[in-house]
């Protein structure tokens, strides 16, 4: 709007007293083009959050349409096929759902109780002057681009463990019933255990800003009251701010599952990229967009394609549904705090 | 008084909680150690890794063929193009939906929809991102571009930008909304010519953050703007892009490529970290 039109608003109001049925008649259309400009940009902006809906719409049916093919090919055995061979055309998922998981859960075991912990000095312990730039310093690693974790993954991490961490897990393990079998097999350096334990790191901030989050929203009479009748920082934490938040703390956990369950760039570098479950945790094996992020290029043939985009089709239903249910319960803590 | 506290001190009980709460600040304070060790290492690797590479030769040379010498320039380009285009294809698009669910459609149903499903588009992984994109641009027009590129990276702009919009207009105060109105300004000139005034800075830092966020990401160019050795600013043909060469440059055997990849990388944490900063001052001046 220009402040052109507001001048003529004054301009007509001023002159009104000489001939007020003009008057009447240039304020009226006045009033019409600042209503229609209303209208208008009410309809742009509508428009545009339901071009959000419309996004989240047509990724669903292009996944769909282009999973179609290997979907009606396999039929519901695609989710228990192990195998991947392009020259046979036979393709199933097993494998990749498999890896997705195994590295998912690899992650979410270090990354929340570390989390937890770093939230719980964040808010409880450190003093104040470091409590930001400990946080920011925490929310910048969660703004490292994935290909970094990558990078560092293939060229640092995994020879560190290849060299040190494997064989000393493979060694001492060895008469151990169920560890020997986790931790069996040559010590490659990548593989599904390397990729977790980067996804815990990459996993790690997200943990930890959203448990800060919802530890900071605790009323303080809660914890002074705690602390009124003699408990400990720890038992304030554990018996009071825990309990306050648990909602809060597992939204937080599947946002961060959400994270590890669709990452790419980090996990393609280190995780070997083969078509096989095994039981060994050192072995190399694949994620579901590990497979496409390696595989979808270099894809001849339709039903090749379509598998991939089979996988994706499963990785975001998986992802949705875990986002979904972090989603709900962020925001029942969100009514609940507004209450 | 000293006596109570040595009767206290001195019972189990109360000497095993003590000892429980010392274990348990200790873990907390090797948790954050852990986790800033990290950061420490990873950043500390980049640069020993990258600072080597980084000559005037990155900047005004082409991605060499295997053995060679050579720079990034055409893979910077690419990237800054793709960025730049995706940014203004979706900002204005999550600007509007931003505004609608902040300021006309505040509490409707379809908003809270609305709001549900652009949280799940903001986390949602990035490579099915690209497959939408492959399966609605590449596919039909049977040929990878710097099209669909921008357009997959302008896919991951929208939900930020929507999100960051939202929030920074909720913050500004209803009187000021109800001022605007009592002098009869209709809701759209409040909306631009105050709310938005008022929620500049944030939404400043939302563009920022979603450039930010895509200045690294690779897993939505891998097949959509593909890759290209050479020179290219056709934005109909395969476009070169940073995070792409690095995953391409970082899994070969050659040692110029690997540097150049380790160089590439430090260009772009450098500058993704120093756009995340940009954006927090940005915001944290405002709210002082």
């Amino acid at each position: 709007m220009e402040p052109s039109r507001g001048r003529d608003v004054s301009e007509v109001a001023l002159k009104g007293a000489d001939a007020p049925v003009a008057v009447a008649a240039s304020r009226a259309a006045v009033l019409r083009r600042l209503r229609l400009t209303d209208m208008i940009f009410h309809g742009l902006t509508r428009g545009a959050s339901l071009a959000v809906l419309a996004l989240l719409g047509g990724v669903i049916l292009s996944l769909v349409y282009g999973a179609a093919p290997a979907l009606s090919t396999f039929g519901f055995g695609f989710l228990f096929d192990e195998s991947w061979n392009p020259v046979t055309e036979r393709f199933g998922a097993l494998a990749p759902i498999f890896g997705t998981l195994v590295t998912s859960a690899i992650a979410m075991l270090i990354a929340v109780p570390v989390g937890l912990m770093i939230a719980f000095f964040l808010t409880e312990l450190c003093p104040m002057m470091l409590r930001r730039p400990i946080g920011i310093a925490i929310e910048l690693l969660a703004g490292i681009p994935s290909i970094i974790y990558g990078i560092w993954g293939l060229f640092v991490f995994a020879p560190f463990m290849q060299q040190y961490v494997q064989p000393l897990f493979i060694d001492s393990f060895a008469n151990v019933p169920v560890l020997s079998t986790l931790f069996a097999g040559p010590p490659y350096g990548i593989g599904m255990f390397t990729a977790g334990l980067i996804l815990a790191i990459m996993v790690l901030p997200f943990v930890t800003s959203i448990s800060r989050d919802v530890f900071d929203a605790v009323p303080p009479v809660l914890k002074e009251a705690a602390y009124g009748v003699g408990c400990t920082t720890w038992e304030v934490f554990r018996y009071v701010v825990l309990p306050y938040t648990r909602i809060g703390v597992i939204g937080g956990f599947m946002l961060g599952l959400g994270r590890a369950l669709g990452e790419t760039m980090a996990v393609t570098f280190v995780i070997g990229n083969a078509h096989h479950v095994s039981a060994s945790l050192f072995a190399p094996g694949t994620t579901i967009s590990a497979s496409i992020a390696n595989e979808f290029t270099e894809a001849v043939g339709d039903l090749y394609t379509s598998s991939l985009i089979a996988l994706g089709l499963i990785l975001f239903f998986i992802t949705f549904c875990v986002l979904a249910i972090a989603r709900y319960l962020l925001l029942r803590l969100q009514k609940q705090g507004g209450k | 008084m000293p006596d109570m506290t040595i009767a206290t001190a001195n019972s189990p009980l109360y000497s095993g909680r003590r000892r429980r709460n010392a274990i348990a600040k200790s873990l907390a304070l090797a948790a954050t150690i852990f986790g800033l060790g990290w950061l420490v290492l990873i950043l500390g690797v980049l640069i020993y890794q990258g600072i080597g590479g980084l000559s005037l030769a990155v900047f005004t040379e082409m991605t060499p063929p295997p053995g060679a010498a050579g720079g990034l320039l055409n893979a910077i380009a690419g990237s800054i193009v793709m960025t730049v285009l995706a940014v203004l294809i979706g900002t204005p698009i999550g600007i509007l939906a931003g505004t609608y669910l902040a300021e006309y459609g505040r509490h409707d149903k379809i908003s809270s929809v609305v709001r549900f499903i652009n949280d799940i588009l903001l986390s949602a992984p990035s490579i099915v991102i690209g497959l939408f994109v492959y399966e609605i641009m590449v596919a039909p027009m049977g040929h990878f571009s710097g099209w669909a590129g921008a357009v997959a990276l302008a896919v991951i702009v929208i939900p930020v930008v929507v999100r960051t919009t939202e929030d920074m207009l909720t913050l500004v105060p209803d009187t000021l909304r109800e001022a605007a109105a009592s002098i009869g300004l209709p809701r759209a000139h409040m909306i631009v010519r105050i709310a938005y005034r008022a929620a500049q800075a944030g939404i400043v830092t939302g563009i920022l953050l979603a450039v930010a966020r895509i200045s690294g990401e690779t897993a939505p160019l891998l097949f959509t703007a593909l890759n290209n050795q050479f020179w290219s600013m056709n934005m109909n043909a395969p476009m070169p892009s940073l995070p792409v060469v690095i995953f391409q440059f970082a899994l070969s055997p050659y040692a110029e490529w690997q540097k150049l990849a380790w160089t590439g990388a430090l260009l772009i944490t450098v500058t993704v970290l120093a756009l995340s900063i940009i954006a927090r001052s940005l915001t944290a001046r405002k709210s002082s």
